[in-house]
């Protein structure tokens, strides 16, 4: 039967052929135009460690004041951690792994003399880094645990500048000058791009480029290296980056079970009870927060207010598109009264004539989609184009692929919903009278 | 024009009739607050800076050698700057309106302003102090921004320092307004903190600050006769408009010339229209894809109203050709749609315009949009009139262009 009815819709549309020009236009301007920002907004709010992110999270600490009020247009500096605090969460070993990161941004003075020096983005942070984030290597490793001590000098490359400054993949024992001190690479990472780059402070650009170099958070502070985010005090300060009353650092923890999340939970309103009790912390330590990877992504907004408005847009205009067809489904489908009518007085259930207007909704839809598709495929394509930071992530994956061509088909099969009840409910007498 | 027959014709496609009208009131709630949001982001964009844009080009310069005599750069890099041909004017400057980077600082009229929103912890929020960015730069910075000054005079050579302890300042009409209402600016002192009070010597008409905040304080600003200080600085240049990126290309190689030693980062050498360019990029994005969908908006309407139209002339041809044939004349066919049509819009434009009120409430609670101005609502239901009646005309002059002798045959 299916294939009669396909065979019929296709003649149905073909007798009218602006009409279904009209319906698939407009189906496909729908779907491409809300297309475009689902798939803006899914890579943009997607799971940058895949596999991963079940086990990693945020830890949140109160230091601030009573009396302090966040500014409406700075940063907030409760987000991040100061040194004290960073350094007793990580060298508590309560987790199974955790690391203290912050941003920095160096200068490297290559050896080749065909180069000038450049500054680079990266990293410093503590040996658990790699572990923990599951950082794929190309050669060497990360540091060991003792390297932090230490505060050695060493550092981890990725494949890209270790290209750019080598000419080789294999950097691992070469000397690298950052900002006026060599640094030994004891690993060279493959260029690892989660997107967002969620470990970052914030502020920085999360969604372009990668990190270039990891260096250990103690050769960086003792070297005086600057952080290229967020540095918030709130009493007086003089540069000391040591201070307990500035945050400039991050810290993730890895987190094997509930059991594991609760505990540390529980150490984490401990510490606050004991600050609290020294007189550091003064506001209640049931504010310590342990967040999820995903949700602390959520908490921190990182897609743009704008992006959000232009998929309400969206769906806005798909929503027009869609009313758009149910009247114009209803306008045809009530126009073959007659037609219904002989196939019904010929024995067509309300059920056939349902099924076959369904098909001929269907086909629109499918039509709808491929079209929609390749709007989409033009709209990617022009935000692409664009210089903001996410542009360069806006592709269609095959899941994507798909779930267009499905929504295409079952938007337009619910916009013939109506139209196809109406149609069926249509009484064979009255009409064949007219006939 | 007679209605009646019209609406009791529509009552036989109620659904459809009703359905037109939903897509038309939906079309026009969504243009009506896309508008507005277009001449939002417009006003945004095309926000005047004050200084003489078109004639202005930037590049920043960073010493690799931490250390060193920073001015002593400054100095002898301007000096080979102004050398080049071309460039009528360069100075160095620490920050720039529309650029990266923005200091500001509180600002009080009086010393016990100061002191009670300090108390507050809040310079904003008493009312009494304002926190303008502050823009430093090496002498005749108000002359190579283009800057008009409205009031008082420019910085002399001997008050040029470096560091925030400067004894004069220049500031912009607006920070003058809030900071001495019905006084006269000049010769008033500025409290922000320093040792002594700043005095003002000039009022500048219109400079934007850095980061634009709302509206009310996108112009507080002031200058300092402060030297820039570090090792990173921007150079900016004045000349010929059309001159200005060989003039880049050349302050770039000169200064290499100079000192080698040094960094100049690609990106940041521009002209100012690049550099605001750089700042509204999001905004402009935002212009286009909101043009574009109301556009979209519109053209799927028009699209549904002239499908269904068609339609229904199709399914009456039959009855206008009894029309025509009972003595209708073709204009009275023509009208009958176009009233139709005109009846079906302005129900979607009345809905239209009281879900367009509700999108913007919901708008202004999540978006901190600000309210819709009324007479967005007028223009855009002429719009959709307007809109309604074109997509129709099609399908009605075809109706109108049907024969009588249609009556006599078989349906």
């Amino acid at each position: 039967m299916f294939g009669y009815y396909l065979d019929l819709a296709l003649r149905s549309l073909k007798r009218n052929k602006v009409l279904t020009a009209l319906m698939v236009l407009a189906i496909g301007l729908g779907i491409g135009a809300s297309m475009t920002m689902v798939t803006v907004l899914h890579v943009m709010s997607g799971d940058p460690l895949p596999g991963r992110s079940g086990e990693i999270y945020y830890p949140h600490l109160d230091p601030l004041p009573l009396d302090y009020h966040k500014s409406e247009y700075g940063p907030d500096p409760g987000v991040n951690f100061s040194w004290p605090d960073a350094m007793a969460l990580v060298s508590a070993h309560r987790a199974e792994r955790q690391a203290a990161m912050a941003g920095g941004h160096l200068l490297v003075k290559p050896e080749r003399t065909d180069l000038r020096p450049f500054y680079v983005d990266g990293h410093y942070t503590t040996a658990d880094f790699f572990a923990m984030f599951g950082v794929p290597f190309v050669h060497g490793q990360g540091w060991a645990a003792s390297a932090d001590g230490a505060r050695e000098h060493v550092v981890v490359l990725s494949e890209t500048l270790g290209r750019k400054l080598f000419g080789s993949a294999d950097a691992t024992g070469r000397m690298v000058r950052l900002n006026d001190t060599d640094f030994r690479v004891v690993g060279v990472a493959a260029d690892w791009r989660p997107q967002p780059l969620f470990y970052a402070d914030a502020s920085a650009r999360v969604f372009s480029a990668a990190d270039q170099f990891f260096v250990p958070l103690s050769a960086a502070l003792d070297l005086k290296f600057d952080t290229s985010g967020n540095v918030s005090a709130w009493s007086s300060f003089d540069g000391d980056m040591k201070s307990p009353t500035v945050t400039w650092l991050q810290v993730w923890v890895q987190l094997k079970d509930s059991t594991q999340v609760a505990a540390y939970r529980q150490f984490l309103i401990d510490y606050s009870t004991n600050q609290k009790r020294l007189g550091r912390f003064e506001r209640a330590p049931g504010n310590a927060h342990l967040y999820g990877l995903m949700e602390w992504l959520d908490h921190q907004k990182l897609v743009p207010a704008d992006v959000r408005l232009q998929l309400w847009l969206a769906l806005g205009f798909l929503l027009v598109c869609m009313v758009n067809i149910v009247a114009l489904l209803l306008a045809k489908f009530l126009r073959r009264s007659g037609e219904v009518s002989v196939r019904r007085a010929l024995g067509a259930r309300r059920r056939d004539i349902f099924q076959q207007m369904g098909v001929e909704s269907m086909v629109i839809g499918l039509a709808g989609g491929v079209l929609g598709l390749v709007i989409a495929q033009v709209g990617l394509w022009s935000v692409r184009r664009r210089p903001d930071d996410y542009a360069h992530l806006a592709q269609m994956d095959p899941s994507m692929l798909i779930g267009t061509l499905l929504l295409a088909v079952f938007a337009s099969m619910l916009a013939g919903l109506l139209p196809a009840w109406r149609a069926c409910r249509i009484t064979p007498a009255l009409q064949l009278k007219t006939l | 024009m007679p209605l009646r027959p019209i609406l009791s014709s529509l009552r036989h496609h109620k659904l459809t009739a009703l359905l037109l009208m939903l897509q038309v009131a939906v079309t026009c709630a969504i243009v009506c607050n896309v508008a507005f949001m277009i001449s939002e982001r417009v006003g945004q964009v095309t926000l005047s800076s004050g200084v003489d844009e078109a004639a202005l080009s930037m590049l920043d310069s960073e010493m690799i050698r931490k250390g060193g005599n920073p001015q002593a750069q400054h100095a002898a890099d301007l000096a080979a700057l102004r050398a080049l041909p071309g460039v009528t004017a360069a100075v160095a400057v620490d920050s720039l309106p529309l650029g990266d980077g923005e200091s500001s600082y509180g600002a009080c009229a009086s010393a016990e302003d100061m002191a009670k929103a300090i108390a507050a912890h809040s310079m904003m929020q008493s009312g009494l102090c304002m926190q303008p960015a502050v823009f430093g730069g090496s002498p005749g910075e108000i002359g190579a921004l283009g800057l008009h000054l409205v009031e008082g005079r420019d910085f002399h050579q001997d008050e040029y320092m470096t560091g925030t302890e400067v004894p004069t300042a220049i500031i912009s009409k607006a920070l003058a307004d809030r900071l001495y209402p019905g006084k006269d600016p000049l010769g008033q002192s500025i409290y922000s903190g320093a040792d002594k009070p700043i005095r003002v010597v000039g009022v500048v008409g219109t400079l934007l600050r850095p980061h634009l905040r709302e509206s009310t304080s996108n112009q507080l600003a002031m200058i300092y006769p402060m030297l820039p200080n570090n090792a990173q600085v921007t150079y900016l240049l004045r000349s010929k408009p059309d001159d200005r990126q060989r003039v880049l290309r050349a302050a770039a190689a000169r200064l290499f010339q100079v000192n080698p030693d040094r960094i100049i980062p690609a990106e940041n050498m521009r002209t100012f229209e690049q550099m605001r360019g750089d700042y509204f990029q999001r905004d402009t994005t935002m212009i286009g894809l909101l043009l574009t969908s109301a556009l979209g908006l519109l053209f799927v309407t028009a699209l549904g109203i002239t499908g269904l139209a068609n339609f229904w002339v199709q399914q009456r041809t039959r009855q206008i050709g009894i029309r025509r044939a009972i003595g209708a004349t073709r204009t009275d066919i023509l009208r009958y749609f176009q009233g139709e049509n005109f009846l079906i819009v302005s129900a979607g434009i009345v809905i239209g315009l009281l879900l367009a009120v509700l999108l913007n409430l919901i708008l202004m609670a999540h978006y901190e949009l600000p309210r819709l101005p009324l007479f967005y609502l007028p223009i855009s239901a002429a719009v959709l009139w307007l809109l309604g009646q074109l997509a129709v005309l099609g399908p009605a002059m075809r109706a109108a262009r049907v024969p009588p002798v249609v009556a006599t045959r078989a349906a």
